[in-house]
């Protein structure tokens, strides 16, 4: 990869389109992330917020529009360097997709025996202090079948770490949990963020936790960016799209 | 929508009858089944390609181009796993083919062409075949359905999220596994069907062992023995291919890893069974 400027934004989004066929699921979508903020994306399900997560690691393509990760243009590296910038990033996926042929150990160990030359012995004590971060300690030898929905997902947030990824994106990470829990992991992604300088996009339809981890919030409605600043913005909003979705109110706008 | 149903391009069903124009409706699906068609075949050749030029990438990095430990896995099931089944399977066609030609050739006193006939039909085009067709069912199906697994369950982005390279990490062990072992197989079922053929001999025809392998001998020349395993090589690589890309672009599920999983085993016998007829008529000079 070519060299990259060392100042701009992490991330770059430019009149991004995606179409199925028929159907936009994005159409024209604009959005920037700095170093070290986290980004929530919010939208209805189906609005194509996971889409985006998947566009930004190059693993869909879009119709139009650009992409850029630190300065390269996602859309148009070829697949070698491509693999290469994904190293840099962590993707969290909302059910965790943990190799479930592997225990957690392999499955933490699996990028740094894959992509880099560390020790073992080092590659072991990585895994035990990501572990120990998201309180997961002692599950090394379980496989992914033998963990609760909570657990996979920290299990899943350790495994994005271990690479020290500049940009960690988050599928739904509180799908699914129960209150608590969804708490202990919004907590993990503000702690791992600081702790490990990264930056986040957050995809959720869950409030509770948006305005939780919330650097800066972007509301995605009809393929398109409605607001995109900060998460008192939202509250605050009198857009009645982005009024009615932070409310959780049936009447209004979005049916 | 799957990582590798995306990146190797997804047949567009929009286009249909209405870019053909008048004659759309006659057209227009004929031309969508050899559209689907070119593009299956492309996105086949794009797959081996990418995935050897991953492999090279990684080894570049003074690496295996793959785990060891997922290689000899997949060579103890691809290989070892199998003989049972093959050799079976070979065993009785041999021992039936020997009874059934045996009866016919005595009538004209002739059954001492059994054996020679049987090493022949074996060496030069059953083994390889019946090898290929056992495998697609045996091996092809069970990649399939694994790896289709693995796509449903989102492990395949997330392995191709993490930069490690699925072509390399998945399809290559196996591939390799397979391309590797199955003239292994072949020389292993035909042996099976000369042991069948030779118990046939024995009881029904009064041939005794060394006779029979004279007879065996006698026949065998070396360009049937490397054309017939030589093929296997061609038809373990086009199983390979076509199991790994069907598991890799399923779609809708477990319904859809079942569909995938049955589709890759007929494409694969299919598949294999037009390549052999392609080189038989080569090999004839009908070309």
């Amino acid at each position: 990869m070519a060299d990259e400027p060392p100042d701009g934004p992490l991330v770059e989004i430019e009149d991004l389109v995606l179409r199925f066929g028929d159907k936009t699921v994005l159409d024209g979508v604009n959005l920037q992330v700095q170093r070290g903020e986290r980004l929530v994306v919010m939208g209805q399900s189906g609005s194509g917020k996971s889409t985006l997560l998947r566009l930004i690691l190059g693993i869909l393509r879009p119709t139009s529009g650009r992409v850029r990760f630190a300065g390269h243009d996602v859309t148009q590296l070829a697949r070698r360097d491509l693999n290469r910038m994904r190293s840099r990033i962590g993707m969290v996926y909302q059910y965790s997709a943990l190799i479930s042929s592997l225990n957690v150990r392999d499955n933490l160990a699996l990028p740094l025996e894959e992509l880099t030359d560390t020790p073992t012995a080092e590659i072991d004590k990585m895994v035990s202090e990501r572990l120990e971060a998201v309180g997961m300690s002692g599950s090394e030898s379980k496989l992914p079948a033998e963990l609760s929905g909570g657990m996979r997902k920290r299990i899943g947030l350790a495994r994005a770490l271990m690479l020290k990824p500049e940009l960690i994106l988050y599928d739904e990470p509180s799908a699914g949990l129960d209150p608590v829990i969804s708490s202990v992991v919004d907590s993990l992604i503000i702690e791992t963020s600081q702790a490990n300088d990264a930056s986040g996009i957050i995809v959720t339809h869950e409030m509770e936790s948006a305005f939780r981890i919330a650097t800066r919030m972007a509301m995605l409605y009809e393929g398109r960016i409605i607001l995109d600043d900060v998460p008192d913005a939202f509250r605050h909003s009198e857009n009645p799209i982005v009024a009615q979705f932070v409310s959780g109110s049936t009447a209004g706008p979005i049916q | 929508m799957s990582v590798f149903a995306h990146l190797y391009g997804e047949l567009d069903t929009t286009l249909d009858k209405n870019n053909f124009g008048q004659g759309g409706l006659v057209i227009g699906p004929a031309g969508q089944a050899l559209r689907g068609f070119l593009q299956t075949v492309s996105s086949l050749v794009w797959m081996l390609i990418d995935m050897v030029a991953e492999m090279i990438d990684h080894m570049r990095r003074g690496r295996l181009p793959f785990r060891r430990q997922i290689f000899f896995q997949q060579t103890d099931r691809a290989g070892l796993g199998s003989v049972p089944l093959v050799c079976m399977v070979t065993f009785f066609l041999g021992l039936t083919m020997a009874l059934l030609t045996g009866y016919q050739l005595r009538t004209f006193g002739t059954e001492r062409l059994v054996p020679g006939l049987i090493t022949i039909a074996f060496w030069r085009e059953l083994g390889p075949l019946m090898t290929s067709v056992v495998i697609a069912a045996r091996i092809g199906a069970s990649y399939t359905a694994e790896l289709g697994t693995m796509t449903v369950s989102e492990e395949v982005e997330a392995i191709e999220a993490m930069g490690i390279g699925p072509l390399r990490f998945l399809v290559g062990p196996r591939l390799i596994a397979l391309v590797l072992l199955m003239p292994c197989l072949v020389v292993m079922a035909n042996l099976a069907a000369l042991l069948g053929t030779f118990l046939i001999c024995q009881l029904s025809f009064n041939m005794n062992l060394n006779v029979f392998i004279d007879l065996v001998k006698e026949a065998l020349i070396l360009k049937d023995v490397v054309q017939g395993t030589g093929k296997s090589v061609l038809f373990a690589l086009l199983i390979a291919l076509i199991a790994c890309y069907r598991g890799l672009t399923v779609k809708g599920g477990a319904a859809g890893v079942g569909t995938a999983t049955t589709s890759s085993v007929v494409t694969s016998i299919t598949t294999v069974i037009g390549f052999d007829t392609f080189i038989n008529m080569q090999q004839v000079g009908v070309f």
